[in-house]
């Protein structure tokens, strides 16, 4: 994919989340009364209705629950295809995060497949994308 | 003590449709005009009789063909008195516009509004690689887009792909099943002359379509067009002295009981379609049975099988075995759906072709399509992620 990546506007709720890569921590907010973790990030917790909700580091592994081979060039530039998933934290399973699954050959690519986290630098954002979890 | 269903005091008295090309000369608050006026002839109004405007999604939105028109732009170049008026995108997708009109007549605010949507998809895509865009990779995106465009969402169809391939995994339809939603739309489209694609199309030549983003060839994605429709919602008793018969709106279904997050919302096969229609059936003692004709959204066919569940017209994730060989679903089949075309086919008037559609058939307007046997009951939706609602229209 040699266009580049669009890259987020960098907000007070997302912030971290879009950052924590720059030290190798994937940061999702979390309940610090319950335990429950909420994305995106705000404080209240929608399970105990604690306002004590503070970013935290997660193991990074998670499950694909969907994903897509997009083979349209929306853009000049854009080198298809490439594989856009949603996956389910291990953590807690409805906390899902949109992401490329990379370092993965197209056609292994499949629904529940464990993967886990890496970080892709650009600029100042540090975009999580997620591989296999035995990655070559 | 049982529900107030008051939207059964709020009738439909007119429909109006601009032209429908892929690619027009015309500005988009002319066609919008030429909606409104022929849905307020149609409704044996006048201009003056209007007093109430209501669209979806309002300014704002993401890109120019999206939403060329505002209401308050429409309520100034028509000079509109109005008691009541509403422009937003924060609603129950695009029949929010209706429901919304519905309350204000239903409250008293207005007798008579006029509810429009305008499309100008095809001519923005003309003039800009960007106009039907939810991001461009030279721009840092806003949310809720800035979940997504990282990853090259760059349009609704890869964004749209992850629940469809959820769907299929869950149901395990096939291609040639769920072809039969585009193939019964350009079936239908042949028969009007306002679609924007009338020419045949046959298996072979939706297998062979390219892919867009998995599991979505090209024909499983709607087509920009520009257009604009207009429907005239009344106070019913008012409604009993105009020309047309009475379209009732029988029940709406606004509910959303999923999370309000395109990622997070529960149940990626379905999105957000059951509740809506679970508010529908319990606003009305008819039954999926009693229905007639359904209009069901098509921005991409996977919203129509996930609507013929959760109306209620099979089973959940029985709707490709359901639409197999595309008999059932046929203008004389035991439930046709998408009589004009559809989105994918007629063109993407994006929620408010089917209602126009709905009223068409029910007042018995549908020429070539022209269900048979009188048709009485429609429902028609409208789905995407968390943007669900529905309504259920019963001509008297």
């Amino acid at each position: 994919m040699s266009s580049r990546r669009p890259l987020p506007v960098l907000t007070t709720n997302t912030r971290e989340f879009w950052t924590g890569g720059a030290h190798g921590d994937l940061l999702i907010y979390r309940c610090q009364a319950c335990g429950h973790y909420i994305h995106p990030a705000t404080h209240f917790c929608p399970s105990c209705e604690s306002r004590d909700v503070a970013p935290e580091a997660v193991s990074g592994r998670a499950t694909i629950a969907s994903f897509t081979v997009n083979h349209q060039q929306w853009e000049p530039e854009l080198e298809v295809p490439y594989v856009m998933a949603l996956v389910e934290l291990e953590e807690q399973a409805d906390v899902r995060l949109v992401t490329n699954i990379v370092n993965c050959r197209i056609e292994d690519v499949y629904i529940d497949m464990p993967v886990s986290v890496l970080f892709e630098q650009n600029d100042d954002v540090w975009v999580p994308l997620f591989q296999p979890r035995q990655a070559p | 003590m049982s529900t107030p269903t008051l939207e059964k005091n709020v009738a439909i008295s007119g429909i109006g449709q601009s032209e429908v090309t892929r690619g027009t000369a015309r500005w988009p608050i002319d066609l919008t005009i030429d909606a409104c006026l022929e849905a307020i002839a149609d409704a044996g109004l006048t201009r003056a009789d209007i007093d109430g405007v209501a669209t979806w999604p309002g300014p704002g939105a993401e890109s120019a063909g999206f939403s060329p028109v505002s209401a308050a732009q429409l309520q100034d170049a028509m000079r509109l008195r109005v008691g009541w008026y509403n422009g937003t995108g924060e609603t129950s997708g695009q029949l929010g516009a209706m429901f919304n009109a519905v309350g204000a007549i239903a409250s008293g605010m207005a007798n008579h509004v006029v509810v429009f949507r305008t499309v100008y998809e095809a001519q923005a895509r003309a003039n800009s690689t960007f106009a039907n865009a939810m991001a461009r990779s030279d721009q840092r995106v806003e949310l809720p887009h800035a979940w997504y465009a990282p990853y090259w969402s760059l349009a609704a169809a890869t964004q749209q792909a992850l629940y469809f391939a959820r769907y299929l995994h869950e149901s395990k339809g096939t291609q040639e099943q769920v072809a039969q939603i585009a193939l019964n739309g350009r079936r239908n489209a042949a028969l009007n002359p306002k679609a924007v694609f009338q020419t045949p199309m046959t298996m072979d030549d939706y297998l062979n379509s390219r892919w867009i983003s998995t599991p979505l060839h090209l024909f499983d994605c709607d087509v920009p067009c520009d257009g604009s429709t207009a429907i005239v919602l009344s106070r019913r008793d008012l409604a009993v002295d105009l020309p047309n018969p009475i379209i009732r709106v029988e029940a709406v279904g606004s509910a959303l009981k999923d999370r309000n997050n395109w990622a997070q919302i529960e149940n990626l096969a379905t999105q957000s379609t059951p509740s809506p229609a679970a508010m529908l059936w319990n606003r009305t003692d008819l039954k999926p049975s009693d229905v007639d004709v359904a209009e069901l959204y098509d921005g991409f066919s996977f919203h129509s099988l996930a609507w013929l569940e959760s109306f209620g017209f099979c089973e959940r994730f029985e709707a490709p075995a359901f639409v197999e060989g595309g008999d059932r679903i046929a203008l004389d089949g035991e439930i046709p759906i998408n009589t004009s075309g559809g989105q994918l086919s007629a063109g993407r008037l994006h929620g408010y072709g089917q209602v126009h559609e709905a009223c068409l058939q029910l007042w018995g307007r549908g020429g070539a399509r022209q269900v048979p046997n009188d048709p009485r009951v429609a429902v028609t939706s409208t789905a995407g992620g968390p943007l669900a609602g529905c309504i259920m229209l019963v001509r008297e």
